[in-house]
């Protein structure tokens, strides 16, 4: 069905921003008519209305564990993308951690074919970077780039050892891909269960320094300055990594960065009651880190907002705290944690569009927007739509959310991939 | 404080404190006697839940409420379902099920009496939560110290050791703070926690010269694992630098107290003569602790 979505600001970095009529035709864009038209549109063609509403390229999370296959019960690929949809997503990175490891041409396909039955938001698979997570080996970056992955990672195992780093980092340029790592120095992390400082000290639990963190991410830089290969840093927690970014992108290196709404939002202070829902890894910061990365979203250091969207169910939550699983959900409050940095004029909504959609799309080297000829994946915001954040309305299959009760300003009223709405929001 | 759990020092106020003290004096003068029970807690069930090894803590609870005649029962981790993949929410409710007026837990996890006190009746006492809290060991220290100083307020704690993993430090830095005594800490850099400054206590660089402030002089249990973390060398050079020896006690005040919570690695922490010594009120702890828990059971199951 063609559609029109009338009278809405609709923004494309560095292309447009301002009032227009967006036409969608044949699950294409078709043009944009700027201060909007009169003409009557064609019969057939669904016309949205989206006067105060912000029109822009759909949302892309870099970062999303769907859990399938393997732990169906925490999220299945149909339920991950649904919430995706929901939270204004029209494409997911979906992480390699699941059970059996996406490590090779199988379970990729596996996961696109889940992903086309679900027909909700897009989905692009990570692929692991060493068999098994393991930290071995090199797994077979051709086929898997062949079947449709659009990077490597071992997300969530750091890749301790700097040579294979090196060689994944090499191996991957050759396929014009990047390598995304979770940068953390296991050693220094020493089992901790939450960021290293004074609220780690009162509460007895055993810290992670930021250094963790910095260390590795420094020299991913240096590899990547070696190799010429594209690195992508994960989920950044901390001011050094921050500073460390400005000054290796100041010097041209080939880096991207995203960094997760818990980390711009929250801090360790949000621990102490023991929620095991405030448990992530990398943990949540001191206030310092939190403006660090604000500064870092608002001034470019920050190319990607990402969710790091991580599903438990009670059985991994409700445990003591240092046996807690590590994660949050976050593909239905990302969208509205980030318009909060909009409304509190930390970022500005142009630049929200680029962390949540132009900026991912540029860090998997895509062509992406609201061109006309392009793919269709829109995402339309009611930027002042006010609403209580409830678990018990997510899509998603699990509830382990801090935000739960949160009054929250702006979210997404449809999604659309491909010309095809995936997601209205029932306004009833 | 009927339906008070007492989780840590933090969430005690100061004339909380004051009362559980003071009845804790009036017990004390129960074990005291030839026929060491009253009738008070008869028809009360107290559960002793030790995820953890423990001898002392524990049987000083079993002590303090049969004393006040409660019916209670201890298990530990090896006798209880958690050997056989049970989790603690399950473990606890089903004894909650079992309707106990009072639950204590010993448990390797920061936290987890926090946990229960959310999904219990009964009441909770922390008997130690990994490195988070231990009030019931402030409690009976701070007691220990009032009985001979006649006070708290004014004086000087020093704690020496491993800050970083000791609930016992972290109790005693917050307790008695709220009591009007200044903490002082001392032990090797990489063995003291970051922001511990942040609680009130000044970390000190020399422990020689901090000895002769201080009118409590508390050692902490040093373990041997810690090297494997690479937190210390060896055991000797830990006794050479931080080990409280004749020598080094010379030039403490003459009235210093010296405690220690047990239990003792001697000839690492603390030297046999100085454990063995007049200064020690080590074992004095132990009787005291008797007393501060019968008044914890008492106290938290209503009595005034």
């Amino acid at each position: 069905m063609d559609i029109l979505i009338r009278g809405g600001r609709v923004i494309d970095p560095g292309h447009c921003d301002g009032v227009a009529d967006l036409y969608i035709r044949d699950g294409k864009i078709a043009g944009l008519t700027h201060g909007g038209s009169r003409e009557t549109p064609p019969t057939g063609c669904r016309v949205v209305e989206a006067a105060g509403m912000v029109v822009m390229p759909g949302l892309i999370d870099l970062h999303v564990h769907l859990r399938e296959p393997g732990h169906e019960y925490k999220e299945t690929i149909a339920s991950g993308c649904r919430a995706a949809a929901a939270g204004g997503f029209s494409a997911v990175c979906a992480m390699p951690n699941t059970h059996p490891v996406n490590d090779c041409a199988q379970i990729t396909e596996f996961i696109l074919a889940q992903a086309r039955l679900a027909a909700a938001a897009r989905v692009y698979p990570v692929a692991a970077v060493s068999p098994g997570l393991k930290g071995e080996g090199l797994t077979e970056f051709g086929e898997l780039k062949q079947c449709g992955a659009v990077a490597f990672s071992d997300d969530g195992r750091p890749i301790a050892s700097s040579l294979l780093m090196r060689r994944a980092l090499e191996y991957a340029r050759g396929f014009g891909m990047p390598v995304i790592s979770h940068c953390e120095d296991p050693d220094l992390s020493d089992g901790g269960a939450m960021n290293e400082g004074e609220m780690a000290t009162r509460l007895g639990l055993s810290g992670i320094p930021n250094a963790a963190e910095s260390i590795m991410a420094m020299r991913d830089m240096s590899l990547s300055v070696l190799t010429g290969g594209a690195v992508h840093i994960a989920h950044v927690s901390t001011a050094e990594t921050v500073q460390a970014l400005r000054q290796a992108k100041a010097c041209g290196v080939r880096v991207t960065a995203e960094t997760a709404p818990h980390y711009f939002t929250l801090t360790d202070d949000a621990v102490q009651d023991y929620d095991t829902n405030t448990k992530m890894y990398p943990p949540l910061r001191t206030q310092a880190d939190r403006d660090a990365i604000r500064a870092g979203l608002a001034d470019g250091t920050l190319d990607a907002i990402a969710s790091d969207h991580a599903p438990h169910s009670s059985i991994e939550k409700m445990v003591e705290f240092d046996q807690a699983a590590n994660g949050i959900i976050g593909l239905e409050t990302a969208l509205p944690l980030t318009l909060k940095l909009v409304h509190d004029r930390v970022i500005s909504m142009s630049r929200l569009v680029e962390l949540m959609a132009t900026g991912p799309a540029r860090v998997l080297d895509r062509e992406y927007g609201l061109h006309t000829g392009m793919a269709a994946d829109v995402t339309v915001v009611a930027p002042d739509l006010e609403f209580t954040v409830d678990v018990d309305q997510f899509l998603s299959l699990s509830r382990n959310c801090p935000f739960n009760g949160w009054q929250a300003k702006g979210r997404a009223v449809m999604t659309i991939v491909d010309g095809r709405v995936v997601y209205e929001l029932d306004q009833r | 404080m009927r339906n008070k759990h007492i989780l840590d020092m933090a969430s005690l106020s100061l004339g909380e404190i004051k009362q559980i003290l003071e009845t804790a004096v009036r017990m004390k003068e129960i074990s005291r006697r030839a026929i060491k029970k009253v009738p008070t807690l008869r028809g009360k069930t107290v559960v002793h839940f030790f995820y953890e090894p423990s001898t002392r803590t524990k049987s000083s609870f079993d002590i303090a409420a049969k004393r006040l005649s409660a019916d209670s029962l201890s298990f530990s981790r090896a006798t209880s379902s958690v050997v056989k993949g049970e989790t603690l929410r399950d473990t606890i409710q089903n004894i909650e099920a079992m309707q106990p007026d009072v639950i204590v837990i010993r448990h390797s996890s920061a936290g987890a009496p926090h946990m229960l006190a959310k999904m219990c009746q009964a009441r909770v006492i922390n008997a130690g939560d990994g490195m988070h809290a231990h009030p019931t060991q402030a409690l009976l220290d701070m007691m220990t110290v009032r009985e001979r100083k006649g006070r708290l307020k004014g004086l000087k704690l020093l704690i020496v050791g491993d800050i970083a993993h000791s609930r016992v430090a972290r109790s005693n830095i917050v307790g008695f703070q709220k009591m009007g005594a200044q903490v002082m800490l001392a032990g090797p850099p990489t063995m003291m926690p970051m922001g511990i400054e942040a609680q009130g206590a000044s970390v000190v660089d020399n422990l020689d010269a901090a000895i002769p402030e201080a009118d409590i002089i508390m050692m902490l249990r040093v373990q041997k694992e810690r090297q494997k973390r690479f937190l210390m060398p060896s055991e000797r050079e830990y006794a050479n630098v931080y080990g409280l020896n004749l020598k080094r006690l010379k030039k403490a005040k003459q009235d210093v107290l010296i405690m220690h919570p047990g239990p003792m690695n001697r000839g690492v922490e603390i030297a046999p003569e100085v454990a063995d010594g007049p200064y020690s009120v080590i074992l004095d702890q132990v009787t005291n602790g008797v007393a501060v828990r019968m008044a914890l059971l008492y106290l938290v199951l209503g009595g005034k």
